[in-house]
Protein backbone atom coordinates (compact mmCIF):
# COMPACT_ATOMS: atom_id res chain seq x y z
CA UNK A 1 0.00 0.00 0.00
CA UNK A 2 1.48 3.39 -0.55
CA UNK A 3 -0.24 7.10 0.70
CA UNK A 4 -1.36 9.58 -1.61
CA UNK A 5 -2.70 12.85 -1.97
CA UNK A 6 -5.75 12.92 -4.41
CA UNK A 7 -7.19 16.37 -5.67
CA UNK A 8 -10.48 16.53 -7.49
CA UNK A 9 -11.45 18.82 -9.85
CA UNK A 10 -14.71 20.17 -11.32
CA UNK A 11 -17.14 17.34 -12.04
CA UNK A 12 -15.04 14.97 -10.17
CA UNK A 13 -14.72 17.88 -6.95
CA UNK A 14 -18.53 17.80 -7.12
CA UNK A 15 -19.12 14.07 -7.59
CA UNK A 16 -16.53 12.96 -4.51
CA UNK A 17 -17.76 15.71 -2.36
CA UNK A 18 -14.85 17.07 -1.76
CA UNK A 19 -11.46 19.15 -2.79
CA UNK A 20 -9.07 16.69 -1.56
CA UNK A 21 -8.25 13.56 0.36
CA UNK A 22 -5.13 11.30 1.46
CA UNK A 23 -5.92 7.91 0.99
CA UNK A 24 -3.73 4.66 0.79
CA UNK A 25 -4.27 2.33 -2.41
CA UNK A 26 -2.79 -0.80 -3.58
CA UNK A 27 -2.92 0.42 -6.71
CA UNK A 28 0.03 0.79 -8.90
CA UNK A 29 -0.55 3.45 -11.70
CA UNK A 30 -3.12 6.12 -12.37
CA UNK A 31 -5.14 4.54 -14.01
CA UNK A 32 -5.71 1.53 -11.56
CA UNK A 33 -6.49 4.14 -9.38
CA UNK A 34 -9.28 5.67 -11.33
CA UNK A 35 -10.99 2.71 -11.82
CA UNK A 36 -10.85 1.99 -8.26
CA UNK A 37 -12.29 5.40 -7.12
CA UNK A 38 -14.79 5.63 -9.40
CA UNK A 39 -16.24 1.91 -8.25
CA UNK A 40 -16.27 3.77 -4.88
CA UNK A 41 -17.65 6.89 -5.30
CA UNK A 42 -19.77 6.49 -8.67
CA UNK A 43 -17.95 8.97 -10.80
CA UNK A 44 -19.58 9.40 -14.22
CA UNK A 45 -16.69 9.72 -16.44
CA UNK A 46 -15.03 6.48 -17.38
CA UNK A 47 -11.24 6.27 -17.30
CA UNK A 48 -10.72 6.75 -20.92
CA UNK A 49 -11.94 10.12 -20.84
CA UNK A 50 -9.78 11.15 -17.85
CA UNK A 51 -6.16 12.28 -17.66
CA UNK A 52 -3.95 12.29 -15.36
CA UNK A 53 -1.45 14.42 -12.94
CA UNK A 54 1.22 13.41 -10.98
CA UNK A 55 3.45 16.20 -8.91
CA UNK A 56 1.62 18.95 -11.31
CA UNK A 57 2.60 17.30 -14.76
CA UNK A 58 0.47 14.83 -17.48
CA UNK A 59 1.25 11.00 -16.89
CA UNK A 60 0.38 8.16 -18.88
CA UNK A 61 -2.45 6.12 -17.40
CA UNK A 62 -0.01 3.57 -16.69
CA UNK A 63 2.76 5.05 -15.11
CA UNK A 64 4.01 4.46 -12.00
CA UNK A 65 2.68 5.84 -8.79
CA UNK A 66 4.82 6.31 -5.45
CA UNK A 67 4.69 6.78 -2.08
CA UNK A 68 4.04 10.41 -1.07
CA UNK A 69 2.77 11.33 -5.12
CA UNK A 70 0.14 14.04 -5.38
CA UNK A 71 -2.28 13.32 -8.11
CA UNK A 72 -5.42 14.68 -9.61
CA UNK A 73 -7.37 13.37 -12.48
CA UNK A 74 -8.51 15.41 -15.42
CA UNK A 75 -12.04 15.43 -16.59
CA UNK A 76 -12.19 17.11 -20.34
CA UNK A 77 -11.28 20.34 -20.66
CA UNK A 78 -13.68 23.41 -21.70
CA UNK A 79 -11.82 26.66 -21.09
CA UNK A 80 -12.16 29.28 -23.49
CA UNK B 1 3.31 34.35 -19.95
CA UNK B 2 -0.01 32.64 -19.28
CA UNK B 3 -1.77 33.28 -16.36
CA UNK B 4 -5.03 32.87 -14.75
CA UNK B 5 -6.92 35.99 -13.26
CA UNK B 6 -9.93 35.86 -10.48
CA UNK B 7 -10.67 39.40 -11.41
CA UNK B 8 -12.04 40.93 -14.53
CA UNK B 9 -9.34 40.58 -17.21
CA UNK B 10 -7.59 44.42 -17.98
CA UNK B 11 -7.25 43.68 -21.82
CA UNK B 12 -6.04 47.94 -22.18
CA UNK B 13 -2.66 47.06 -19.69
CA UNK B 14 -1.98 43.36 -21.58
CA UNK B 15 -2.07 45.23 -24.92
CA UNK B 16 -0.18 47.73 -23.75
CA UNK B 17 2.49 45.09 -22.50
CA UNK B 18 2.92 43.68 -26.12
CA UNK B 19 3.85 47.32 -27.40
CA UNK B 20 7.45 46.56 -29.72
CA UNK B 21 8.43 49.06 -32.37
CA UNK B 22 9.41 45.55 -34.33
CA UNK B 23 6.17 44.58 -34.30
CA UNK B 24 3.82 45.69 -37.31
CA UNK B 25 1.04 43.59 -36.87
CA UNK B 26 -1.17 42.63 -33.29
CA UNK B 27 -3.92 40.21 -33.31
CA UNK B 28 -5.85 39.72 -30.05
CA UNK B 29 -8.21 37.45 -29.12
CA UNK B 30 -11.69 37.77 -26.83
CA UNK B 31 -13.59 35.10 -25.27
CA UNK B 32 -16.95 36.70 -24.08
CA UNK B 33 -19.77 34.52 -22.51
CA UNK B 34 -22.48 33.95 -24.13
CA UNK B 35 -26.17 33.99 -23.60
CA UNK B 36 -26.91 30.69 -24.88
CA UNK B 37 -24.89 27.34 -25.45
CA UNK B 38 -26.82 24.81 -27.62
CA UNK B 39 -30.02 26.40 -27.62
CA UNK B 40 -30.48 26.47 -24.29
CA UNK B 41 -30.28 30.18 -22.41
CA UNK B 42 -27.02 30.51 -20.29
CA UNK B 43 -27.50 32.60 -17.05
CA UNK B 44 -23.78 32.72 -15.62
CA UNK B 45 -20.60 30.58 -15.72
CA UNK B 46 -18.20 29.39 -13.38
CA UNK B 47 -14.72 28.53 -14.53
CA UNK B 48 -12.45 26.44 -12.62
CA UNK B 49 -8.63 25.59 -13.00
CA UNK B 50 -6.15 23.16 -11.90
CA UNK B 51 -3.89 26.30 -11.65
CA UNK B 52 -0.39 25.21 -11.37
CA UNK B 53 -0.96 22.96 -14.25
CA UNK B 54 -2.61 25.04 -16.71
CA UNK B 55 -0.22 27.68 -16.27
CA UNK B 56 2.52 25.35 -17.01
CA UNK B 57 0.88 23.98 -20.02
CA UNK B 58 -0.72 27.55 -21.20
CA UNK B 59 3.18 28.29 -21.29
CA UNK B 60 3.87 25.69 -23.70
CA UNK B 61 1.31 26.10 -25.98
CA UNK B 62 2.65 30.20 -26.17
CA UNK B 63 6.37 28.67 -26.59
CA UNK B 64 4.93 26.18 -29.22
CA UNK B 65 3.64 29.16 -30.62
CA UNK B 66 6.69 31.10 -30.86
CA UNK B 67 8.72 28.35 -32.49
CA UNK B 68 5.91 27.72 -34.71
CA UNK B 69 5.67 31.24 -36.73
CA UNK B 70 8.05 34.12 -36.28
CA UNK B 71 6.22 36.68 -33.69
CA UNK B 72 7.52 39.37 -31.35
CA UNK B 73 5.42 38.67 -28.88
CA UNK B 74 2.67 36.81 -27.21
CA UNK B 75 0.14 36.48 -23.86
CA UNK B 76 -2.87 35.06 -22.81
CA UNK B 77 -4.88 35.00 -19.93
CA UNK B 78 -8.14 32.95 -18.66
CA UNK B 79 -10.81 34.12 -16.12
CA UNK B 80 -11.14 31.62 -13.00
CA UNK B 81 -14.29 31.99 -10.92
CA UNK B 82 -18.00 33.00 -11.66
CA UNK B 83 -18.61 34.97 -14.83
CA UNK B 84 -21.36 37.26 -15.76
CA UNK B 85 -23.01 37.46 -19.36
CA UNK B 86 -21.01 39.61 -21.56
CA UNK B 87 -17.55 39.44 -19.20
CA UNK B 88 -14.26 38.17 -20.70
CA UNK B 89 -13.57 34.91 -20.24
CA UNK B 90 -10.37 34.56 -21.98
CA UNK B 91 -8.52 36.96 -23.92
CA UNK B 92 -5.03 35.55 -26.37
CA UNK B 93 -2.39 38.93 -27.57
CA UNK B 94 0.10 38.14 -30.30
CA UNK B 95 2.40 40.77 -32.25
CA UNK B 96 4.70 39.90 -35.24
CA UNK B 97 6.22 41.53 -37.71
CA UNK B 98 3.59 40.37 -40.26
CA UNK B 99 -0.35 40.01 -40.15
CA UNK B 100 0.07 36.04 -41.35
CA UNK B 101 2.22 34.88 -38.39
CA UNK B 102 0.03 37.06 -35.86
CA UNK B 103 -3.33 35.37 -36.91
CA UNK B 104 -2.13 32.18 -37.54
CA UNK B 105 -0.55 32.04 -34.17
CA UNK B 106 -3.80 33.88 -32.29
CA UNK B 107 -5.93 31.36 -33.36
CA UNK B 108 -3.17 28.30 -32.38
CA UNK B 109 -2.89 29.60 -29.65
CA UNK B 110 -6.99 29.78 -28.41
CA UNK B 111 -7.40 26.35 -30.05
CA UNK B 112 -4.89 24.52 -28.09
CA UNK B 113 -5.65 26.43 -24.88
CA UNK B 114 -9.46 24.92 -25.02
CA UNK B 115 -8.17 21.92 -25.70
CA UNK B 116 -5.06 20.82 -23.23
CA UNK B 117 -5.47 23.73 -20.25
CA UNK B 118 -6.77 22.32 -17.80
CA UNK B 119 -9.65 24.51 -16.99
CA UNK B 120 -13.06 23.54 -17.14
CA UNK B 121 -16.56 25.28 -17.39
CA UNK B 122 -20.05 25.23 -16.01
CA UNK B 123 -22.97 26.39 -17.17
CA UNK B 124 -25.68 27.62 -15.19
CA UNK B 125 -29.02 28.12 -17.45
CA UNK B 126 -32.62 30.00 -16.95
CA UNK B 127 -34.37 25.71 -16.36
CA UNK B 128 -31.97 25.96 -13.00
CA UNK B 129 -29.85 23.10 -14.35
CA UNK B 130 -26.14 23.54 -14.61
CA UNK B 131 -23.63 21.22 -16.57
CA UNK B 132 -19.64 20.75 -16.85
CA UNK B 133 -19.57 21.16 -20.27
CA UNK B 134 -17.90 18.27 -22.29
CA UNK B 135 -18.31 16.49 -19.19
CA UNK B 136 -21.46 14.65 -20.69
CA UNK B 137 -22.34 10.76 -20.25
CA UNK B 138 -25.09 8.75 -21.56
CA UNK B 139 -27.82 9.51 -19.81
CA UNK B 140 -27.22 13.03 -18.59
CA UNK B 141 -28.11 15.19 -21.29
CA UNK B 142 -27.74 18.49 -20.02
CA UNK B 143 -24.46 20.13 -21.62
CA UNK B 144 -24.75 17.43 -24.84
CA UNK B 145 -21.23 16.95 -24.62
CA UNK B 146 -21.31 20.04 -27.12
CA UNK B 147 -18.01 22.00 -27.83
CA UNK B 148 -17.37 25.02 -25.53
CA UNK B 149 -18.47 28.05 -26.73
CA UNK B 150 -16.28 31.32 -28.08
Amino acid sequence: MIQLDVQYFAILREQRGLSAEKIATGAATPGALYDELRGRHGFTLTSDRVRAAVNDEFVAADAPLRDGDRIVFIPPVAGG
Amino acid sequence: MFRLTSAAIDDPALRRALVNSRAGACVTFEGWVRDRNEGQPVLALEYEAYAPLAEKEGARILAEAREKFALVGAAAVHRVGHLQLGEMAVWVGVTAEHRGAAFEACRYIIDEAKARVPIWKKEHYASGATAWINCATRGDHASGGAPAPS
